[in-house]
């Protein structure tokens, strides 16, 4: 699917203020409030504009701790990748599960209540997970940005 | 805590964190709520700040951003320079999606997003590795990546 600078625009615009009206936002776009929402259709139907999702602050449910873990795996064992996926999908507390090339085979990124927590979920579900060969964590102290924003 | 949210909130969480533009009517239809009743939890999830706000999701490799990588950065001469300066910096540079203060191996794990690979060098190059205060440096590209609800029960 074709974009246009005027396309890139909408989706700017939209990305640093997602709750604009649809005549808020063509007007910040520099179009009209057919146009933009012709365009902003098309760009979903083509599977470009995915959506919006709610952002949750979880330190306001309580989740105070976020722990990054960075793990490798046995690549000894040929299934190792999908039964550790497997397993880490079905724990609560993981909110983010990526994979890489690299040093790091697989993050998670977990929440605790608070670090007595975090050491009850790491020994009773994090190394308990299948074909861990080596972990490392990242405790996060603040988050300085997080609009995971486009450069559009 | 003062305010304690309910299975029902966590079932409003649970459906506005994967789409966040259904409207209250719509939601409460599917939880067996009114359009008011649906509306009100909303608004009392917001003003507790549990919903801090939106994101647009966007295909980012179908706009032309085929590279995401993590870097793990360690600062050279902590104590010297200013942090504040630094996360200034980095946070201000248009491809940089997210920034952490991290306590571990690393001082910040930043989110960056390229075109290919050799965009990403450029960004590494001519932005990151002249920010003040930089010392090593390690990347990761980003292979795939799963958001998940996370514990809304």
């Amino acid at each position: 699917m074709q974009i246009t600078d005027a396309d890139r625009r909408i989706l700017r615009q939209l990305q640093a203020e997602p709750t604009l009206t649809n005549a808020e936002l063509a007007e910040r776009a520099g179009t009209n409030t057919a146009t933009c929402a012709r365009r902003l259709e098309r760009m979903r139907e083509g599977g470009i504009y995915l959506g919006q999702r709610a952002v949750i602050d979880w330190a306001k449910l309580g989740y105070e701790v976020e722990v990054s873990l960075r793990v490798s795996l046995d690549k000894t064992v040929p299934r190792a990748f999908d039964e550790f996926m497997e397993q880490a999908r079905k724990i609560p507390e993981v909110v983010e599960l990526q994979t890489f090339l690299g040093q790091v085979d697989v993050r998670l990124s977990v929440l605790a209540r608070d670090m007595k927590h975090y050491q009850q979920l790491y020994r009773s579900k994090i190394l308990t997970l299948p074909h861990i060969a080596d972990i490392e964590a990242l405790m996060q102290v603040a988050e300085i940005k997080s609009s995971r924003g486009l450069p559009l | 805590m003062s305010f304690q949210p309910d299975e029902i909130d966590f079932a409003i969480l649970r459906a506005l964190s994967k789409d966040a533009t259904i409207s209250a009517g719509a939601l409460g239809r599917r939880l067996d709520l009114s359009q008011p009743a649906t509306w009100r939890r909303i608004r009392r999830l917001e003003q507790e700040g549990i919903i801090a706000g939106r994101r647009v999701a966007l295909d980012a490799e179908a706009l032309g951003f085929g590279v995401t990588v993590f870097l793990g950065i360690k600062l050279a001469t902590k104590g010297r320079v200013s942090l504040d300066d630094f996360e200034r910096a980095i946070a201000a540079i248009p491809e940089v999606q997210s920034v952490q203060h991290v306590l571990g191996l690393y001082d910040y794990r930043v989110r960056v997003v390229a075109r290919d690979i050799a965009d990403f060098e450029r960004v590494l190059r001519r932005r990151m590795m002249s920010l003040p205060g930089v010392g090593n440096i390690e990347a990761n590209v980003l292979l795939s990546e799963e958001q998940l609800p996370g514990p809304l029960q």
